[in-house]
């Protein structure tokens, strides 16, 4: 496990100065498991297996940290209950020591759709959060012209998310889900539903996003490339039950470019990853094999 | 069928450089370059190679689909196709024009008594009239007045319930089955029972259009808030907002067109109930001006006061479409 990267590369400044935030927070998983059905009579055809057993996790601040897994290992699940939407059955989930009991604007998320509120512009989106709180209108606006700057649309504040391109509307998501200064970002496959080119250009963004920012970060993909160009750290989740079965340090400079993607160290990472993802969803679907036959 | 017979039943080569499975794989290691202009020979033969294995093409147990003749190319309008702006228009006009221009031809020709039908010009003379003596615009306002008490009364109720079902669970579990009920009871089988409580006054023809109207509102706000992709709740806890922040400024604008929508629909509902009730016990309104003209045998006049209904109705409904276009505009 390592700590914060104090050698990443200071980013180019924006001409605003940057947000006041503390910076990230620490987040602590002990023993997390998840069981839809637990308590309740389990509806027939439903595996007896919980969806996430003893899951230990720790993020440091402002730690960029990246779970991968085939579809169905509980990922999802894990960053909800990381967020606070779902309760876990088993263990706890705790930021900077005090435990997770519901969604709060200090774990933002960022979902695949962006869910990006489609009556309301780039910039009022981004305003949703700072409107919950007691700031003057001024302030709010000051902010909003900052993030929308950040993420590289201050031509596109007063479009509606209907107006967009899809790696623009992810880009008001994270924005969105910055503006609140969260200590921890949050995000579930937030490029899955982008072509190669806008991902390749989403990724540097989100690096820079988050060297400018300084915010801890735990993303959730099925890409292993992207999680190996992207994390500090890459946790490799298994299916039935979602479980933890490695964690691996990301040894490669904290200046990421395309070029990063020829490093032999990258190519190396990759292929390790992905060799583990797939084991383990070979299991998983031999598994399943052998209770349908 | 065997795979053995496959150099046997290989088809003959189409192009004269294109050459069959067994030969591009035989030649495939000797020579890696191919002759000048010919495919990739390293490649696995193209489908015409593979055909004949196992009966169908790669082994299945079957032929090629059975294919169908493509579409003529067609002038008729496509399926989900738009109108250009001028046939719109044009068509617009035709469809008011062609049933007038039916009643004008029908009470003309004399085929139908003109007590039965009387002619459009007969018809605009009754208005006329009425509109003079003063009656009509009485008339009108009395039923308008009643319809936008009994609505507004029955909107007032009915949107919070239906948010509130369309939202909490324990609110459709309470509501949903004694609404779903009266929902079913016709509202004008209540007239008798109106009568009895609140008299011939003005308080049971409004109750009976908030009868009329309230279920079905209730039942559609419910279903549109229902629609709320439960993904923007979910970020809208992340960003921090509170259950009654979520319903204020999440919930009730992703709502607010489909309510304006169900509206306009039960809108069109208050207006059948008020003439209904000013059918049975009124002493004013324009449903009473039609059992009136009934009493008098002047047909004229009760097509020239449905004529008037069916303008004002059209005239609420465009404004609560306006209103929608304008609220929801994102929407589109
Ligand atoms: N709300 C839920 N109720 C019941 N089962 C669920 C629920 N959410 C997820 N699951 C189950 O948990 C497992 C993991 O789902 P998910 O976390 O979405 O996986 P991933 O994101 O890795 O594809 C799946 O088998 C899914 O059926
Ligand atoms: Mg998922």
């Amino acid at each position: 496990m390592s700590g914060p990267d104090l050698t990443k590369t200071p980013a180019t400044a924006p001409a605003v100065p940057a947000p006041t935030g503390e910076g990230g927070g620490a987040l602590l998983l002990r023993g997390v498991g998840m069981d839809f059905h637990a308590g309740r009579r389990r509806p027939a055809g439903a595996p007896a297996i919980p969806t996430l057993v003893g899951v230990d996790l720790a993020v440091a601040p402002g730690e960029f940290v990246c779970i991968v897994g085939a579809s169905g290992s509980g990922k999802s699940t894990l960053l909800r209950l990381v967020a606070g939407l779902i309760r876990p059955t088993e263990g706890q989930v705790t930021l900077d020591g005090r435990p997770v009991e519901g969604p709060g604007p200090e774990r933002g998320l960022v979902c695949q759709s962006g869910a990006l509120f489609p009556w309301r512009t780039a910039a009022a989106n981004i305003a949703f959060g700072l409107e919950l709180l007691p700031m003057p209108r001024a302030e709010r606006r000051r902010r909003v012209a900052w993030y929308l700057n950040e993420v590289g649309l201050e031509a596109y504040g007063d479009r509606l998310p209907g107006q967009l391109s899809g790696g623009q509307r992810q880009r008001v998501a994270i924005a969105r889900a910055l503006a609140c200064e969260p200590r921890v970002v949050l995000l579930d496959e937030p490029f899955g539903a982008l072509d190669v080119q806008t991902k390749e250009d989403m990724q540097l963004f989100l690096r820079q996003v988050w060297a400018d920012t300084g915010t801890t970060v735990l993303m959730v993909t099925h890409d292993v490339e992207e999680a190996v160009f992207l994390g500090q750290r890459v946790v490799v989740l298994a299916s039935d039950p979602g479980r933890v079965v490695a964690d691996l340090p990301v040894r490669l400079p904290a200046g990421r470019d395309l070029g990063t993607r020829r490093d032999p160290a990258f190519l190396e990472l990759r292929a390790e990853v992905e060799d583990l993802v797939r084991l383990h969803h070979r299991a998983h679907t031999s598994r399943l094999a052998a209770t349908a036959g | 069928m065997s795979g053995t017979d496959l150099p046997l039943t290989a088809p003959a080569p189409a192009v004269a450089d294109d050459r069959p499975a067994s030969a591009a794989s035989a030649a495939s290691p000797v020579s890696p370059v191919s002759p000048a202009g010919s495919a990739d020979p390293t490649q696995p033969a193209g489908p015409a190679g593979r055909a004949g294995v196992g009966g169908g093409p790669g082994g299945r147990a079957w032929g090629p689909p059975p294919r169908r003749r493509p579409a003529r190319p067609s002038r008729l309008p496509k399926l989900g196709e738009d109108v250009s702006p001028p046939t719109r228009w044009v068509l617009r006009v035709l469809s008011v024009v062609v049933p007038l221009v039916v009643w004008v031809t029908l009470s003309a020709s004399g085929a139908v008594d003109d007590t039965f039908l009387p002619s459009p010009a007969a018809v605009f003379s009754a208005g006329v009239d009425m509109a003079r003596s003063g009656e009509l615009f009485s008339d009108t306002w009395s039923s308008v007045r009643r319809v936008g008490l009994g609505f507004l009364i029955a909107v007032a109720i009915s949107v919070p319930l239906g948010f509130a079902m369309g939202s909490m669970g324990w609110a459709q579990a309470l509501l949903e089955p004694v609404i779903g009920l009266l929902r079913y009871m016709p509202a004008s089988a209540f007239i008798p029972l109106l009568i009895i409580w609140l008299g011939l006054g003005e308080s049971s023809k409004i109750a009976l259009l908030v009868i009329g109207v309230v279920f079905f509102n209730t039942l559609m706000t419910a279903d549109v808030v229902r629609r709320i992709p439960p993904d923007l709740l979910e970020v809208s806890g992340t960003l921090g907002a509170r259950q009654h922040e979520i319903a204020r400024k999440v919930i009730l604008p992703y709502a607010l067109p489909g309510m304006i929508d169900a509206a306009r629909v039960n809108a069109a509902a208050a207006w059948n109930f008020v003439v209904v009730a000013e059918l049975v016990a009124a002493t004013s309104g324009l449903g009473y001006r039609i059992t009136r003209a009934q009493r008098f045998l002047q047909t004229d006049k009760i097509f020239a006061v449905l004529v008037v209904i069916g303008l004002i109705g059209l005239t609420i409904d465009v404004l609560l479409r306006l209103a929608r276009d304008r609220v929801g505009r994102w929407a589109r």
